[in-house]
Order: C-alpha cells, then sequence, then structure tokens
C-alpha cells in the first residue's frame, strides 16, 4: 500500500464527462462563492454570526440551508434517473451506464433522506423548540454547534465521491452481500459507510440534546400537557433518535467491520447471514420514518391551528397518537421484508402491528380535520401545504396499509409501487410539512415575509408535480416493473415513464421558483417586514417575540398560565387595552461561540477521508486532532458572556412600545 | 456534609427541588448536564443491545470452527470481572473524595480506577492474542467476528474511560474541584459504572452461558 492509500489519480473522472463537468461546474459554483463573501468582506460577519455560533437558531438556519442545498443536488439524481427511465426502453440504453445509473439512485436515497429530510426537520426543530418552550437556548449549545458541522462533514464526503471516487452502488441501505467487499471492492461503500457515521454521531448529539432540552429546559409553568404540539412531536422524534440511531451505528459498523478487517457478519461464506442485516438496518430505518414524519405532523399542527384560528381540536388525543407511533414505531420493521420467509405467524403479526399504526396516524387527521371545522380558515401558503397533505397522505398511508397485507407484499415487493409508496408520504408529508415551516417560520427568522403568490405557485407545482411523477408509478409497480432499472424492454411502459418525467419537471419548476421566491423577498423585503414579530396571529411563543428574535429570545422568561401560552396573554392585553407590567429586567448569561465544532468536523473529515482510501496514517493524525481538540475545549475558563441589562432592557421597551401600538389597533378593531 | 456540598457534585439542585418536572423554569445545569449525559449512555446501551442481538443469533454460526466452551476460561474471566467490579466501587471511592474536596484522595483513588481497568484490559488483551493464535481469530467465523465485536466494543469503551480518567485526573490537579468539572466527574463515574452493567451482561450472556457443561 502506497502512501496515499488507494487514492491515485485514476480516482478522478477524466473519463467520464457527466461526473467531470458536475464536479468542474460545483467547484466553479463553489469559488464563486467564496469569491463573492470574501468581496463583499461577509467572512467575519459568517464566522462570528454563523459558523461559530452556539445560537440555536443561527444553527436551525444553517441546517435549513445545507437543507435545501441538498434538495438541490438529490433533485439533480432523481431527474437523471426520469429522464433516463422515460428513453431506455427496447433498443436504446439511454444516456446513463449501469454503473453510473446505480450511483445515482443510491445518492439519491442517501442524500434526500440523510442529508435533505433530516438536516431540514432537525433545522426547524432547532429554530423553533427553544422559542416555543419560552427559552433562550438548547441544553447543550456547543454540542448543537458540533452536531450541525457533523452533518455537514458527512454531506461534503458524500458529495466528495462524486469528484474523487465512486459511490456505493447498491441503494441507499447498502444490503450486503452486494455491499461486501467481494461484490464492492471498490471505495463507494465506503464513503456511504463512513459519511453516514459520522453525520450519524452529530444525530445522535442532536436527540441527546433535544430530549434534554424539551424535559429539563422550559419557562416556568410550561408542563407537559401545555407544550405546543410541535414540542411533542419533536420529543417523540428525539426520542426515537435515540433509541434508534445507536442501532445505525453499530449495523453500519458491523458492515464496515465485514469489508475492512474480514469479519463474516453478513457475508456469504464463514457463518455470515445477509439476513441480520436487514433486520437491523430496519430496527432503525423504520423508526427513521417517524423520525422525519412526527416533526413534520407537529408542524402541520401550528399552521392549521394558526390559520384556522382555532386551538388544535384534541390537543390531548395528538399527544396520545404521536407517543403511540413513537413506540409502535419499534414493532413493524419486518413489514420492510415480508419476502424473507419468515413464516406466516410471523409475518402476520408484523402486518397487524403496521396497520395498527393507521389507527393513531387516522386520529391526527381526524383532528386536524375538526380543527378546521368551524374556524375561518386563512388559506394561506402554509394552510396550502397542510391541506394537500391531508389528501396526498391519506393515500399514501392506505397504499402503507396494503402493503402491510403480507400475500399483497409478496405481489409489489420492490417494485415501483412501493417506490410510488414511500415517496407518496414522504412528498406528501415530510417535504410539504418542511415547506409548509419554512413558510410559516420564515418571517420568524429574518424579519420578513416570504412572497406568497409564488409560495401558492411553488406548493402547486409541487402538488401537480408529486401527483404525476408518482401516480404512474404505482401502476407501473402493478404492471410488474421492479425498482432500480436502468433499462427495461417492455414498450407499454415507456408512456407512464415519460408523464413521471413531465411530474418530475413541474417540480423542478417548484425548487427552481423557490430560489427566485427567495430573492425576490429579500428584493422586496421592506415592504413585506414583519414589525409586530406576530405576523400571523400566531398562538405559541415565538410569536411573542420580535421577527427577528434577540440572541437571547426572551428579555424575562415567559410565564404560562394555560395551554396556548401566548394566545392567552395576547387575548388578555387586548381586552385590557395594556400588556402585563414591566418586569424586572436582569443581565443575561449566553454563551459564548466557539470554532470546536467546526474544526471538529474537519478533523472527523479528514479521518473519514483518510479511512475511506485507507490512508491509516492520516486517519490517526485526525483522531489525535480530534482529541486535541477536545481536551483544548475542555480546558477553557470562559463559558458564558453577560448580556448587559442596560442593552436588555432597551431592546425589552422597544419591543413593549411596538407590541402597544400594535395592540391599540386591535383593541379598537374588536 | 453540607447541602453547598451537595450541591456541588449534583446530589442536590435549586431550581426545581420539588417536582423535577421542570415546570418552574430550567433546570439548573447540575441536573442538566448529568440528565442529558444519561441519555447518551442510554443510547450507548441500545448501541450494546444490537451486539448482544447479533451475538446472539450469529453464536452457533461457527462455521465447522471452534465453539464457546471450548474457547472461554471463567477463572481468567473471574479475575476480570473482579478487576473491573472493585475499579468501580474504587470510582464510588474517588467521587467521595471530590465531594469532599480532597485533592489527594481523589487522584488516588482515580489512578486506581484507571489502573483496575487498565488490568481489566491486559487480560480482555491477552484472552483475544490467546484465541487468534489458536487460529480462533474474528475472521474464522461469524460467531467470533461478533464475539470479537461486542467483546472489543466494550473494551475500546474502557480504553476511551481510561483516557477520560487520565484528562479528568490532569483537569482537577490543573484547576481544582471547580462546578464544571466536578460536574464532569460525575459523567464520568456514570460512565464508568454504565461500563459495568454492560460488562455484567455480557459475563452472563458470553461466557457463563457460553461455559455451561
Amino acid at each position: 500500500m502506497s502512501f496515499f492509500g488507494k487514492l491515485t489519480w485514476s480516482a478522478i473522472p477524466f473519463n467520464q464527462p457527466i461526473p467531470l463537468i458536475t464536479s468542474i461546474v460545483v467547484l466553479l459554483a463553489l469559488a464563486a462563492v467564496a469569491a463573492w463573501v470574501t468581496i463583499r468582506g461577509w467572512w467575519p460577519y459568517l464566522w462570528n454570526e454563523y459558523i461559530t455560533s452556539t445560537d440555536h437558531k443561527r444553527i436551525g438556519v444553517m441546517y435549513i440551508v445545507l437543507a435545501l442545498v441538498m434538495l438541490v443536488r438529490g433533485f439533480s439524481d432523481a431527474i437523471m434517473m426520469r429522464a433516463q427511465q422515460a428513453v431506455a426502453v427496447g433498443q436504446s440504453q439511454g444516456y446513463l451506464p449501469p454503473e453510473h445509473y446505480d450511483q445515482i439512485f443510491s445518492a439519491h436515497g442517501t442524500i434526500m433522506i440523510f442529508f435533505m429530510a433530516m438536516p431540514f426537520m432537525i433545522g426547524l426543530m432547532n429554530f423553533v423548540v427553544p422559542l416555543q418552550l419560552g427559552v433562550r437556548d438548547v441544553a447543550f449549545p456547543t454540542m448543537n454547534n458540533v452536531s450541525f458541522w457533523l452533518t455537514a462533514s458527512g454531506v461534503l464526503l458524500v458529495n466528495l465521491s462524486l469528484f474523487i471516487g465512486v459511490f456505493a452502488r447498491t441503494g441507499w441501505l447498502a444490503f450486503p452481500p452486494l455491499s461486501e467487499k467481494a461484490f464492492s471492492p471498490d471505495v463507494g461503500v465506503d464513503y456511504y459507510l463512513v459519511a453516514l457515521q459520522i453525520s450519524g454521531v452529530g444525530t445522535l448529539l442532536t436527540g441527546v440534546n433535544f430530549v434534554t432540552t424539551i424535559l429539563k429546559i422550559r419557562a416556568p409553568g410550561m408542563s407537559y400537557m401545555r407544550m405546543p404540539v410541535f414540542c411533542w412531536t419533536s420529543l417523540a422524534t428525539n426520542l426515537l433518535i435515540i433509541a434508534a440511531f445507536p442501532v445505525l451505528t453499530a449495523t453500519l459498523a458491523l458492515l464496515m467491520l465485514d469489508r475492512y478487517l474480514g469479519f463474516h457478519f453478513f457475508t456469504n461464506d464463514g457463518g455470515g447471514n445477509s439476513m441480520l442485516y436487514m433486520n437491523l438496518i430496519w430496527m432503525w430505518g423504520h423508526p427513521e420514518v417517524y423520525i422525519l414524519i412526527l416533526p413534520a405532523f407537529g408542524i402541520y399542527s401550528e399552521v392549521v391551528s394558526t390559520f384556522s384560528g382555532k386551538p388544535l381540536f384534541g390537543y390531548r388525543s395528538m399527544v396520545f397518537a404521536t407517543l403511540a407511533i413513537c413506540i409502535l414505531s419499534f414493532t413493524v420493521w419486518l413489514h420492510h421484508f415480508f419476502t424473507m420467509g419468515a413464516g406466516a405467524d410471523v409475518n402476520a403479526i408484523f402486518g397487524i402491528a403496521s396497520m395498527l399504526i393507521a389507527i393513531p396516524t387516522g386520529v391526527k387527521i381526524f383532528n386536524w380535520l375538526f380543527t378546521m371545522y368551524g374556524g375561518r380558515v386563512r388559506f394561506t401558503v402554509p394552510m396550502h401545504y397542510a391541506i394537500g397533505f391531508m389528501i396526498t397522505f391519506v393515500f399514501g398511508g392506505l397504499t402503507g396499509v396494503l402493503m402491510a397485507i403480507p400475500p399483497v407484499d409478496f405481489v409489489v415487493h420492490n417494485s415501483l409501487f412501493l417506490v410510488a409508496h414511500f415517496h407518496n408520504v414522504i412528498i406528501g408529508g415530510v417535504v410539504f410539512g418542511a415547506m409548509a415551516g419554512y413558510t410559516y417560520w420564515f418571517p420568524k427568522a429574518f424579519g420578513f415575509t416570504l412572497d406568497e403568490r409564488i409560495g401558492k405557485a411553488i406548493f402547486w407545482c409541487w402538488f401537480i408535480g408529486f401527483y404525476l411523477a408518482f401516480m404512474p408509478l404505482y401502476v407501473l409497480g402493478l404492471m410488474g416493473a421492479t425498482r432500480r432499472m436502468q433499462h427495461y424492454d417492455d414498450p407499454s411502459w415507456q408512456p407512464w415513464n415519460i408523464a413521471a418525467l413531465v411530474g418530475a419537471l413541474f417540480i423542478l419548476v417548484a425548487i427552481v421558483l423557490t430560489v427566485v421566491q427567495l430573492l425576490y423577498s429579500i428584493r422586496t423585503r421592506d415592504k413585506r417586514r414583519d414589525l409586530t414579530g406576530d405576523p400571523w396571529d400566531g398562538r405559541t411563543l415565538e410569536w411573542l417575540t420580535l421577527s427577528p428574535p434577540p440572541h437571547y429570545n426572551f428579555a424575562v422568561l415567559p410565564d404560562v398560565h394555560g395551554e396556548e401560552a401566548y394566545w392567552h396573554r395576547k387575548q388578555e392585553a387586548i381586552e385590557r387595552d395594556k400588556l402585563i407590567p414591566e418586569p424586572d429586567y436582569q443581565p443575561i448569561e449566553m454563551p459564548l461561540n466557539t470554532p470546536v465544532g467546526v474544526i471538529c468536523a474537519f478533523f472527523a473529515s479528514v479521518c473519514g477521508f483518510a479511512v475511506i482510501w485507507y490512508i491509516w496514517w492520516l486517519a490517526i493524525l485526525g483522531l489525535i486532532g480530534a482529541f486535541a481538540v477536545f481536551v483544548w475545549y475542555a480546558w477553557r475558563d470562559e463559558h458564558e458572556h453577560v448580556i448587559p441589562v442596560e442593552e436588555v432592557i432597551a431592546n425589552a421597551r422597544e419591543r413593549r412600545r411596538i407590541r402597544m401600538e400594535n395592540l391599540h389597533q386591535l383593541s379598537q378593531s374588536t | 456534609m453540607t447541602s453547598s456540598e451537595a450541591a456541588t457534585i449534583g446530589l442536590t439542585h435549586h431550581a426545581s427541588e420539588d417536582t423535577g418536572l421542570g415546570q418552574r423554569g430550567p433546570e439548573s445545569k447540575s441536573i442538566v448536564v448529568p440528565y442529558g449525559f444519561w441519555l447518551f449512555v442510554l443510547s450507548d446501551i441500545v448501541l450494546f443491545s444490537a451486539l448482544f442481538a447479533t451475538y446472539a443469533s450469529l453464536v452457533h454460526a461457527t462455521d465447522g470452527g471452534p465453539v464457546t466452551g471450548q474457547l472461554f476460561d471463567r477463572t481468567t474471566v473471574a479475575i476480570e470481572t473482579l478487576a473491573l467490579l472493585v475499579s468501580s466501587f474504587v470510582c464510588g471511592l474517588a467521587m467521595i473524595a471530590a465531594k469532599r474536596k480532597n485533592l489527594l484522595w481523589t487522584q488516588t483513588w482515580l489512578l486506581l480506577t484507571g489502573l483496575l481497568g487498565f488490568v481489566f484490559l491486559v487480560i480482555e488483551l491477552t484472552e483475544f492474542a490467546g484465541m487468534i493464535r489458536i487460529g480462533a481469530g474474528p475472521q474464522r467465523s461469524a460467531f467470533l467476528s461478533s464475539f470479537f465485536t461486542l467483546v472489543g466494543c466494550h473494551g475500546a469503551h474502557v480504553t476511551a474511560g481510561l483516557l477520560w480518567i487520565g484528562t479528568m485526573m490532569a483537569q482537577i490537579w490543573a484547576k481544582g474541584f471547580r462546578e464544571h468539572i466536578v460536574r464532569r466527574l460525575l459523567c464520568l463515574s456514570i460512565f464508568w459504572h454504565a461500563l459495568d452493567i454492560i460488562w455484567v451482561a455480557i459475563f452472563t450472556i458470553v461466557y457463563l452461558i457460553g461455559t455451561l457443561p
């Protein structure tokens, strides 16, 4: 083995135009962004306010930016696949050779789940949860920063595989024996494994951080049954992270041991058992589905309640349904491989358990419908997503219940029917939820709203695009089309695939419009300022403070006296036409910024890259570096900085002045 | 022990003494930090549960190679276990010394904790080396892969614990018993005791059941 392990010049795809040109374009784009930031002199601002920030709001924004960039990357993969399938029939092999096509679908799944949906949801939780709980930050602000940068490190490694080497050709869960050394000898699977191990640590730390925050750090009087539903669903999600992600770490570690050291966990020889991998990975994988969808359920709850002008119908049943889903999600993993042949009894039990999940989910759907019933519904952009979700998700749920019947699953297993099903629940559930949350909380983050007209266009493009792209896949699945096909022979499948491509083009327009909406809203921000901090007539505590909130969120932690903490406070103020008496302001201690997250992620990336390419000396250097940073950080003496009381008072009085003005208008109108 | 001393090591807290549910506002750091660390330890136990499940499903997949009864020696494991359990007891003594802010005894007990942990590791590595020497290494069969991974993962945790003990000793020596340092010490002791819990499971499931006649 040479000094650079397996790494040679042949790792760079000089002879493959698509990855080469993509690499060059991405590198140029990155260089352009870096140059722009340098010319504008924004580095100090970015470094101090974002990169090293321990502020949960800033970290949340960084997560969402990361997620949006990865949405573009993951979608590029998607539209390449749809274009390939629209043409690769009969004599035509399309434009993507199989070894490239296989990397694309693997990267698409990996990126969309781990680096788009997860960061999007974690970003929204980061931004919203401490505000809704009425506190100043999460339990471990520095660890929060570390979590983000470890996720970013995973993103870096996965995308690096485009320029240097190859990515996995094994699908997004890298099932053995295909993913074993014998059948995937190149670095593709190693990129996959290492990137997920590093970002998985980040996710686990997020889980620990948020469970601690929600259970231990809340405003006075915020008892469990007074927490907004988004906090409840976030709690459930983070409990699932703590209980499920270690299983992923263990499973991927076992596969790494097989690949790197010749162990026999999942190999064909030596007594290995590849079905063990299926069980382990889905022990994580099924809860993962709920890790993604539960925060989205929380977002819909907030959105539906706010824009119906009513408290959420059946708050308690919503909480219990959330926790029921949380527990049931651990009892159904086997339905991902009914075809394993565990026998009729086992399959029946898991089939019934899977169907049971439809009950709490149904409770939720009815709760949202009844919240709207009798309300004065405002059809804003987030509400469009919420209603679009209710329609779409019920379809997805129904096909899910259908596939929970083992004999039916035997027919459609690994077919495009399955692909259509999980896109139906993930786009109709998670993506719609993420977009609703993005639009809903954007003014809180930046102090101005997103353009409503473009926002509705984006929604319709997603909505129509989803149906056009995935309903044909249900049909194709029933016609016998399996997933992950680079080429097919039956010409009667082609029209459906072309329809699906048209759907993907609609989604392309949605994504382009999302960028347009952002740029247009920034340019016209002076016309769309949120001066009151409460642009939607909200009901939860994040709308109590200004938009954007000060670093410390609340000058004094709000006192909570019932459900819908902010709504009651607001109504009382409107009734009496005055705010609560000015409290006794104190200086505020806030955690210091720290570069430890980004340095840690640097060493993690170096170490990860070295492991992928068998450069052992570099891997050891990376580990030593990471430990040195850890000790250096542990040695610090300054933990917090104090915001002087004068500054707190000045900000708080300004907020009260704005609130009073707004209050007078409201009081006069009622 | 005075109440302020108890507060230093996190035995009592100020913010919400009566409920513990965080209804009276954010809990103090002496609650939040060990609580978060406990959650992390629980996640670690979940990780081990996956390894235990793997071991349980592969223990008979010996591929014609050695089986459990031929490899494990109860006497060695008994000594190993004793070393680890005593180290946990000594770790408890270190915590009591820290509570009294007694630098000398805290450092002595921590050093002894680490030494006993080291003895445990040496015995474990000797056992591993012996098995590899007779051709019963982790590449031999799925059973041995899962054995080395489960036991080795615990050993890796002990190694990390030793690194941590060393770092903690240096910190206490350099900075004394400051509040956040004592909090870290508490987390270290949680970690060290959790390794015992996992070891008891390994001892039972791997070694005791594995050497049944």
